[in-house]
């Protein structure tokens, strides 16, 4: 039986021995497999070991699903070489686009989400599946641009994603607030909207103020620690749609990773009892 | 709005690419209406942070003798005409020696091209593929007959350098390592030897005659051949100690015998 993955933690270097050795129940790391994409040494070896202690997810940010081309073949047998040797508990991705051309733009790029753009992506999506020989869940974007010719909403676009390609999906709470704030929409509806049953795991992050246009523009920054607003869509979440693996993400302003874990155990004790209806 | 509907997705993503790092005026149509919001500037902003951030990560004794501010805004100009060509950032910047050598902001600074790729060479031994460093003892089962045919390879993560224009090895340890000398710097020319033989990499100085010994080795060069390259560049080389110095810091995995018909 896989394990059973409750609350976790963004792996960061300069937390390795302690997020190796922490004992606490449940606890799982998520990892980009880009940083790990190396032919050997000391990172390589970070990882192994902890993964010997603890689930380790994957969680990319290059496979540029939503480019209109396939995922570069070279890149996808590289991370099926690192699944093969992490045996990681989830692989997910973002829906989102970052190469094009021979060019790596190291962001998440929005799209319209057009008919065209749905069967690209349900393709290569398909394609990573194969290749890397696992499910892998789609991420919901941050929202920063109102753009026009949408034949989707976006969660109708995931779900039929979803049903095309049999991919999970991974619900980014902070993203649905950020892009809620932006785009003018309400978070709640959304959250309570999103499909229950693909949802295979979920993140939770800081966001801050756009330094240029202040409260208009809320970014997906991952400097800071987990918003109660943000808190708050979470518990409405799990409560309908019941335990599920929840990730804190810290990318920026990494605090100590005591600070880490109190988030990540706030988290743990929101998530329902998985055997409560045993009990 | 019924324009959108005839952008293809390749379109869009062309458009917004190009958007990424030109003008804003200059937006191709399909992407026009987005440059125009104000948020556009995330993208942008994310996208040649990301870039310069991951080219500090990679060069940061570069970074740590210019200055943040000086590097970042040359990192700036090189990001803006070299995109990274592979999704993992660890490589990029293959080309920032090059890029400090021909950017006048830095002619200056004629060891700083050196250093930036002592920082890179760092970096190629910290990700190269494990492997145990060959030991002194690998020669004592060897027929001494057999010596000078047989290959040294040199160990995957070993790296080596040769500056002729100045004491770049030292002005890198200085800026790589805590509580470095700060003494005087004799100004010749030097060598660097950047090796891995256990889990951290390690660097030391290496002479004329260790650079072109290491270069033949590897080039499979037997060890009689590489010797006599040794000394080409250095006459008075000592190459007991050359050769010990070498495997003293891991900078062979293999030794392997010419095969029956090649002696």
């Amino acid at each position: 039986m896989a394990p059973l993955l409750t609350a976790g933690l963004g792996l960061k270097p300069q937390h390795y021995a302690e997020a190796r050795d922490c004992p606490a129940a449940g606890l799982w790391f998520e990892a980009h497999p880009e940083n790990y994409l190396v032919d050997g040494g000391p990172r390589l070896r970070w990882l192994g070991a902890i993964r010997e202690r603890h689930p380790v997810s994957l969680h990319g940010v290059a496979l540029s699903l939503a480019a209109d081309a396939p995922p570069d073949a070279a890149h996808l047998r590289r991370l099926r070489g690192l699944a093969d040797r992490i045996e990681p508990a989830l692989v997910s991705e973002h829906l989102a686009w970052s190469a094009w051309r021979g060019a790596y733009h190291p962001d998440l790029l929005p799209f319209p989400r057009t008919n065209e753009a749905l069967a690209r992506i349900s393709s290569n999506v398909s394609a990573a599946q194969e290749a890397l020989g696992r499910r892998i869940a789609v991420e919901n974007p941050s929202h920063y641009l109102r753009i026009d010719g949408h034949d989707w909403e976006e969660i109708d676009f995931l779900s039929e994603l979803a049903r095309r390609t049999g991919c999970g999906l991974l619900l980014d709470v902070n993203n649905v607030f950020v892009s809620a704030a932006n785009l003018g929409f309400d978070a709640k509806d959304y959250i309570d909207a999103f499909p229950a049953a693909h949802v295979m795991e979920i993140h939770l992050a800081g966001h801050s103020l756009d330094p240029a246009l202040g409260e208009r523009l809320l970014v997906d920054s991952h400097d800071a620690p987990v918003s109660e607003a943000v808190w708050s869509l979470y518990a409405r979440l799990v409560s309908r749609i019941g335990p599920r693996p929840t990730l804190i993400e810290r990318d920026d302003n990494v605090p100590e990773f005591a600070e880490l874990l109190a988030e990540r155990d706030r988290a743990h004790a929101l998530l329902p009892a998985p055997m409560a209806k045993a009990a | 709005m019924h324009a959108r509907a005839t952008v293809t997705l390749a379109q869009f993503q062309d458009a917004f690419s190009r958007a990424l790092s030109g003008e804003p005026a200059q937006a191709d149509a399909a992407v026009a209406t987005l440059v125009a919001q104000p948020a556009f500037a995330v993208y942008r902003n994310t996208v040649a942070k990301g870039c310069i951030d991951a080219l500090q990560a990679n060069f940061p004794a570069v970074a740590r003798l210019v200055g943040e501010e000086w590097f970042r805004a040359a990192a700036a100009i090189y990001v803006a005409n070299e995109r990274p060509a592979e999704p993992s950032l660890l490589a990029y910047g293959e080309s920032f020696p090059r890029f400090l050598r021909a950017f006048p902001p830095a002619a200056e600074l004629p060891y700083l091209p050196g250093v930036a790729r002592l920082d890179r060479l760092w970096t190629e031994a910290h990700v190269a593929a494990d492997a145990s460093a060959l030991e002194h003892s690998a020669f004592a089962s060897l027929d001494p007959e057999l010596l000078g045919g047989a290959v040294l390879h040199p160990h995957p993560a070993a790296r080596w350098a040769w500056f002729d224009e100045g004491p770049v090895f030292t002005i890198w340890r200085r800026n790589r390592e805590e509580g470095a000398d700060e003494g005087d710097i004799d100004w010749r020319a030097e060598g660097a030897l950047i090796t891995r033989p256990e889990e951290a990499v390690r660097w030391t100085s290496v002479d004329a005659a260790g650079c072109r010994f290491l270069d033949a080795c590897a080039q499979g060069q037997p060890i009689a051949q590489a010797l006599e390259a040794a000394l080409g560049a250095d006459p008075d080389a000592n190459l007991v100690r050359l050769v010990s110095g070498l495997l003293a810091a891991g900078a062979f995995a293999q030794l392997t015998l010419p095969s029956r018909n090649e002696r």
